[in-house]
């Protein structure tokens, strides 16, 4: 196996790994919003509190969310190796840099964009996961989506929750055709569709996640 | 003056590769619009070499566009403002009368400075060297037509090794990443049935000395393609990986 090792080692081999962690994380983040949006149904979250339930329960789901763990630290091993690498092949920086004459930015700040997801999801795990799965302060009468009302009453927690889902935009934006380009899926016939996909799943994922917060704090939903 | 340029350069002036370099700043005047980049260059030597001073070093050979010596990042941009040009075929009339123009070496660990603008690009040679031979039939030339190429492959190879080797993709990348010159080399044998034979080595060997010269991996920004003088396409790196991938599960 030391030739797959060797594979995986490689740059080409690194960056294999982060396209597929990384389709893997956008394939779940739909299970996730998708969940999450059932609290637009405005039901006060009867709709929302079974997934969970369901969710918490099912032992096919809590293997997954073990395998998601770990496929999050690959990702973020492998980004932040990626990152550190690429820094050291240029030690003499350029006086004057016409980045945006030949790409977008945000496709040069992956590493940036990650390094906040990693500091927004350190957060956003201590409030959510920490509370369901390591407390025992879940109860019949105090449901994950009470816990949502609490935490949404700060401003500070909301506007960091919007830029958080701002970077993921972006995050994706680039990540999404990128993962396909990675995976060697660069043809005439499919690209564009993917580009497209990428943008559209990009742009509803970041607004429907943001929007979540924006409403329990204006208390659009109850 | 109608159609002459006065121009501050802020150019990048390094003695060697073992000691640190800094910006000098000249004035030139009158110069022509109708001047390639490096005639402005000469205008400036000449000035230097009358002066008793060190010429700025830079390279140059073909002075039309395919050769890929004259490296010189400006402005912020390989080969400058204008897109599918190198240096050579920059003229003067893309700069304003009193702009200030910065020029510098490309920066890449895997190119060291060797004199002002002058850089080592040997690592790509290796990285072709790398590739090793192509299997051909000894004994008779047989009939061209007995191997029969798709129009489209043909073109997509032919449109591959336009690749003059001038490492903009290099200088372009935040990563310093030579992928896009890589992946022409690999594409342009592998797109032909003479270059299926070792397609596999190949992709391996060009990779694994890719990565040992000190060039970053992909991160997909699509920089090289915009600032490539050639026009190479990222379709090439996406079969890059390909090749790399079946090479890693099928080489022997
Ligand atoms: C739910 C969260 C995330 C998703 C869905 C996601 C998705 C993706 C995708 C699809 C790619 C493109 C892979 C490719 O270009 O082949 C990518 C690249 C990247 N991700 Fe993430 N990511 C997430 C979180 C993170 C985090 C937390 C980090 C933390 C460091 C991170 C760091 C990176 C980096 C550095 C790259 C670019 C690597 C490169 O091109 O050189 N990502 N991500
Ligand atoms: S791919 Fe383009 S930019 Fe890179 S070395 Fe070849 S011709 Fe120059
Ligand atoms: S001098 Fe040959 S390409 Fe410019």
């Amino acid at each position: 196996m030391a030739w797959l090792a060797k594979s995986f080692n490689s740059s080409l081999g690194k960056k294999l790994l982060m396209a597929i962690t990384g389709l893997f994380l956008i394939s779940f983040l739909i299970v996730h919003c998708g969940l999450n949006a059932t609290i637009f149904l405005n039901d006060g979250g009867v709709a929302f509190n079974e997934g969970a339930e369901f969710m918490a329960h099912n032992p096919i789901i809590r293997t997954m969310e073990i395998v998601l763990f770990g496929g999050l630290l690959l990702h973020i091993f492998d980004g932040l190796r990626l990152w550190l690498d690429n820094k050291k092949k240029r030690p003499v920086a350029y006086a004057v840099i016409d980045g945006a004459a030949n790409s977008k930015w945000y496709s040069r700040s992956m590493g940036l964009l990650g390094t906040l997801l990693l500091l927004f999801l350190i957060m956003h795990l201590k409030h959510f996961w920490y509370f369901s799965r390591l407390t025992n302060d879940l109860t019949e009468s105090h449901t994950l989506y009470n816990e949502m009302q609490v935490v949404f009453q700060s401003p500070i927690v909301v506007i960091v929750y919007v830029l958080g889902c701002i970077s993921l935009g972006y995050h994706l934006l680039h990540g999404f055709q990128s993962a396909f380009q990675t995976l060697g899926w660069n043809h005439p016939k499919y690209t564009p569709t993917i580009k497209a996909i990428g943008a559209i799943y990009s742009i509803v994922i970041a607004a429907l996640f943001a929007a979540m917060p924006v409403a329990f704090y204006f208390n659009l939903i109850q | 003056m109608e159609g002459h340029l006065n121009l501050t350069l802020k150019i990048w002036r390094q003695k060697n590769a073992s000691v640190a370099g800094k910006f000098e700043t000249y004035q030139v005047s009158g110069i022509s619009t109708d001047m390639s980049f490096l005639e402005m260059i000469d205008v400036l030597n000449n000035r230097l070499i009358e002066e008793g001073d060190d010429p700025v070093a830079f390279d140059h050979d073909c002075r039309e566009g395919i050769c890929g010596m004259c490296s010189m990042y400006i402005n912020g941009r390989p080969h400058g403002p204008n897109r599918g040009v190198t240096t050579c075929q920059l003229h003067m009339r893309s700069f304003q009368d009193g702009e200030t123009i910065t020029v510098e070496p490309w920066r890449a660990s895997a190119f060291p400075v060797i004199k002002d603008l002058v850089v080592n690009r040997s690592a790509f040679d290796r990285i072709i060297a790398a590739g090793g031979f192509v299997s051909v039939n000894t004994g008779n030339a047989q009939d061209a037509n007995n191997l029969p190429i798709p129009k489209e492959d043909a073109d997509d190879a032919f449109a591959a090794a336009a690749c003059i080797g001038c490492g903009a993709c290099v200088a372009a990348c935040k990563n310093a990443s030579a992928m896009l010159f890589t992946s022409a080399k690999i594409s342009q044998l592998a797109l032909l049935p003479q270059g299926k034979v070792e397609a596999a080595k190949r992709a391996e060997a060009m990779v694994a000395q890719m990565d040992e010269e000190g060039f970053g991996a992909c991160s997909n920004t699509g920089a090289c393609e915009a600032e490539c003088p050639k026009g190479i396409s990222l379709e090439n790196i996406a079969r890059m990986n390909r090749e790399y991938f079946s090479a890693t599960f099928s080489s022997k």
